[in-house]
């Protein structure tokens, strides 16, 4: 597949073209990546979430309860990409609400990996993967709350870059977690990334935890040529997978012979990641999802009073893992354990933020893992909890609102792709992209 | 005996152009479900943003109430689930609230004044309207989001008349403020009133009931009588801790009795946390200027018209307890109306025609400038205090507002020149030259005779003052 750099410069003749290429290929590759074919605006076609806002589209997170509603107006991402020589095409497929590792929940079924069609793409935004490393996208847009671009990059073999908070508007993205949530792109390659970043980054009026400065753009300043002081924290390295660890030990090894420092650092025990996590997310989402009542749109259950119509449209219209996280989150909130749960998290929360800031004292990025494994196979993770713990290396980064940028280094001996991912200070995307096109460059990764 | 402790929280509807969230009309809408938009709408990714100027407003109550006006507050999600609640949350400031810590001093009976606390007034977003139609129910969410302040006293009323007379110096507080209609028929200004006993000495309070949205003073009144009375005699049967629980009791007008909204058992998890989607409220050096361009409000209006205008104090409280009624007041003084003389003409002559008509001061055809000139024209000797009245009545019923023309036409104007008075004057002593014997001889009580005669003889128009005088010269040489 062309990339979006070189599709940016065709004609719109091609580019028709192209999208009809796209949809015939999508349709034969048995990948479950889209779960829609809208098309809206002109240019290059990006596939686009299905939790982001693109105006007369159904858009419907994944999710049973939203079949049957049309979104009326359109989200600043996609306003923003517009303006700049693309399109929205296709709706890719998610985890329900973005409440997953796997793209195993969504309503539409499982997306496949297309390194190996019995293996998840990841998740959250496992259909935005899936599609760009099978393919058939050239481009796509993701959501990451926890880890949901990074991660199903690292399973897929392709890039995928989560934005500082605030970057990127998060007006017209069907929230999860609104403290965690970040759009971002999902691309072929670093370059690419960038590109798309720069498309839909920004300050939005209409979002008021929006960042408001000016930014310059990334893509055209893009040095891979920079010497930069990578941190490493040995200790996180040692919970993942062999395959993993050998790719992190050689993928440091390019780094230092492209010239970047290697400094060792220690940061506390990733479980009060996960922890702190899964109690603020679910608090969020308990009430970000208490909007979806049947009363105004989306499926609406049958019942006979006001309590029961509440009631069955939730029960019926929901799926396990996002009752299971409504649940939590209602728990953490209610009374006689907020103060156990929500504000003890709170704390653990700033506490992470500061261990990072120490690092980035001594630091211009650092290198970990993305997932303690390579993609599982579909139907392995039967355990949230399991689940919950497969994403350790990722949490961190969402808390502390932090830039962070997934890109492949190597293949393990079934040929399952191993993504690292490099993590910037807040708002320091510029030095991100650019260790990240360095160290891409270092790697030589082949698809 | 038993003390009774008071505390009040009042929701009041500010007038700002566009919701607290959206940039949604407020205004009055044709359609149901018109001014809504996705985020009033809660549809999946909509945001909300703090209107300004709902901001401005709660500041500038703030600072009228000599509290502290926050620089930083934050919003809180209240969670319940509820038809017209879209989001299925209520953005409010549980934490920390944008106006604390004020005060706001009531005019009691006997002209005192007692200072009542206030603990806070916060921002948050009303919910839409559900309506129910035989066998269906429907949602109007034009209200959804419209800007609430909710002002919340401390526990200092101690009887229903200073309940009563809180609500009224808040209601006519937030008006001078123009920060709210405060109309309570419409709801932007509802009442919840929190209602305990204690016996007299003792410091604990006692279980606090609270009674939900009453919409009239009157019925504040009632809702306190009716609840004290139940909880007093609940305590004198011994039965208080089973009679009175800490709950929530709605006022039915038709019976004249609170009751019990839910079980005691059902207390609502709320859930509150700080919501995620609102950085703080962070208001800026200009919005603090723009809130405190505060108007001249009631209290320094009554000090200034009894100090400076010289009115009564009882006069100057029933001016200035409506901002209509203190503006158009004003308005006279500005076209040469006497204080004193204004008063007069404002609260008797104009309201109680008013009144007979079914008017009030917003709707009086009177405007303050014909009645401040109609009052000037008394003071100078133009036309008569009867001719005024005649005036005034014209003027209610007609459009024409030149004075001048006026009273030339309705033959209104007064004699004052000495020339026409003194001529009726020597007409009247000359037909009766034995009253002037009888008068000069010591009956002097025939003065007012004498008045009454040349009064008579000039139909009225001559000047009063000026016939006394000259009287006086004439009877007197
Ligand atoms: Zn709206």
């Amino acid at each position: 597949m062309i990339t979006l750099k070189e599709a940016l410069t065709k004609s719109s003749e091609e580019l028709e073209e192209l999208k009809a290429e796209l949809e015939k290929k999508a349709k034969g590759s048995g990948l479950n990546a889209y779960v829609g074919f809208e098309s809206s605006g002109e240019g290059v076609p990006i596939l686009v979430k299905d939790n982001i806002q693109v105006k007369d589209w159904s858009v419907t997170s994944g999710s049973k309860i939203l079949q049957g509603y049309i979104a009326p107006y359109e989200a600043t991402a996609i306003k923003n990409l517009k303006s700049k020589g693309m399109m929205a095409f296709g709706r890719a497929n998610m985890d329900e609400f973005a409440m997953g590792s796997t793209t195993e929940s969504s309503f539409y079924g499982v997306t496949k990996n297309p390194h190996g069609t019995d293996r998840v793409p990841g998740g959250s935004s496992g259909g935005s993967a899936a599609a760009v490393a099978g393919g058939i996208a050239i481009a796509a847009l993701g959501s990451d709350t926890g880890g949901s671009i990074r991660q199903p990059a690292a399973y897929c073999g392709c890039v995928g870059m989560k934005p500082t908070y605030g970057r990127v508007s998060r007006f017209g993205l069907a929230a999860y977690a609104s403290s965690l949530d970040q759009i971002g792109p999902i691309t072929q390659n670093v370059e690419d990334a960038a590109i798309l970043y720069d498309a839909i980054k920004g300050h939005d009026d209409k979002d008021s935890t929006s960042a408001d400065f000016e930014i310059e753009d990334i893509a055209n300043n893009l040095n891979p040529d920079v010497k930069l002081t990578i941190a490493v924290i040995d200790d996180h390295i040692s919970q993942a997978d062999t395959d993993i660890q050998k790719a992190f030990a050689s993928t440091i090894k390019a780094l230092e012979k492209a010239g970047h420092t290697i400094v060792h650092k220690e940061m506390s025990n990733t479980k009060y990641d996960i922890a702190t996590y899964y109690i603020l997310a679910t608090a969020e989402a308990a009430t970000n999802l208490a909007r979806y009542d049947g009363v105004r749109y989306g499926t609406r259950a049958e019942s006979n009073t006001t309590e029961e119509l509440f009631f069955n449209t939730r029960s019926e219209g929901f799926g396990t893992e996002v009752k299971r996280r409504i649940l939590l989150g209602n728990f953490v909130l209610s009374s006689g354990y907020y103060d156990a749960y929500y504000v003890k998290a709170q704390k653990v929360r700033h506490l992470i933020r500061d261990e990072f800031n120490a690092i980035f004292a001594d630091a211009d990025l650092i290198l970990s893992p993305v997932a303690p494994s390579v993609a599982p196979k579909i139907g392995a993770n039967e355990d949230p909890l399991e689940m919950y713990k497969s994403d350790m290396y990722t949490l961190g980064v969402n808390l502390a609102g932090l830039p962070g940028i997934s890109l492949p280094v190597a293949k393990n001996d079934e040929g399952m792709p191993i993504g690292l991912q490099l993590i910037a200070k807040a708002f320091d995307e510029k030095t991100l992209f650019n260790g990240a096109a360095s160290m891409e460059k270092a790697v030589n990764y082949t698809k | 005996m038993f003390e009774t402790v008071i505390g009040l929280e009042v929701h009041v509807q500010l007038n700002t152009k566009t919701k607290l969230f959206c940039s949604c009309p407020t205004s009055f809408a044709e359609h149901q479900n018109k001014n809504t938009c996705p985020t009033c709408l809660a549809l999946p990714g909509a945001l909300p943003v703090v209107n300004r100027e709902a901001a401005v407003k709660a500041m500038r109550f703030g600072y009228a109430i000599n509290a502290n006006v926050n620089h930083v507050s934050t919003f809180d999600r209240k969670s319940y689930f509820y038809p017209d609640s879209p989001s299925a949350y209520q953005i409010t400031q549980l934490t920390k609230a944008i106006v604390q810590k004020g005060e706001l001093f009531i005019d009691l009976e006997d002209g005192s004044q007692k200072r009542i606390g206030m603990t806070q007034a916060h921002l948050e977003a009303d919910a839409g309207k559900n309506m129910h139609e035989g066998n269906h129910s429907k949602v109007d969410l034009n209200r959804a989001g419209t800007p609430l302040m909710e002002i919340v006293s401390e526990p200092d009323m101690r009887s229903s008349d200073e309940a009563v007379a809180y609500l009224k110096k808040l209601h006519s507080t937030v008006r001078y403020l123009d920060i709210s209609d405060a109309n309570m028929q419409e709801g932007s200004f509802r009442c919840d009133v929190n209602v305990s006993i204690r016996p007299k000495g003792q410091e604990a309070f006692g279980t606090r009931v609270e009674i939900k949205n009453i919409n009239s003073f009157k019925f504040v009144a009632a809702a306190i009588a009716y609840e004290v009375q139940r909880q007093t005699e609940a305590y004198e049967d011994g039965v208080y801790e089973q009679e009175v629980h800490q709950e929530t009791r709605l006022w039915n007008v038709a019976e004249g009795v609170t009751k019990s909204m839910r079980g005691k058992e059902e207390a609502a998890d709320y859930r509150y946390f700080p919501d995620p989607d609102l950085r703080p409220l962070v208001v800026t050096d200009e919005m603090i200027e723009e809130a405190k361009e505060i108007p001249e409000l009631p209290d320094a209006k009554v000090a200034r018209y009894v100090e400076e205008l010289g009115i009564k104090k009882a006069d100057a409280l029933v001016i200035t307890a409506l901002k209509e009624m203190a503006y158009y007041f004003e308005e006279m003084l500005k076209y040469g109306a006497v204080a004193k003389t204004a008063v007069t003409w404002l609260t008797s002559e104009l309201l109680g025609r008013l009144n007979k008509a079914g008017l009030s001061i917003e709707t009086s055809p009177v405007d303050a400038k014909a009645l401040g000139i109609l009052v000037s024209k008394i003071t100078d000797g133009t036309i008569s205090g009867k001719g005024a009245k005649e005036l005034l009545d014209h003027m209610m019923e007609h459009e024409d507002r030149d004075i001048d023309a006026l009273i030339d036409e309705l033959g209104l104007a007064q004699v004052s020149d000495d020339g026409a008075i003194l001529a009726i004057i020597d007409e009247i002593l000359a037909n009766n030259q034995d009253k002037v014997e009888q008068y000069k001889s010591g009956k002097e009580k025939l003065f007012g005779f004498f008045v009454g005669q040349t009064m008579k003889a000039s139909k009225g128009s001559a000047n009063p003052a000026k016939v006394n005088e000259l009287l006086k010269q004439r009877l007197n040489s």
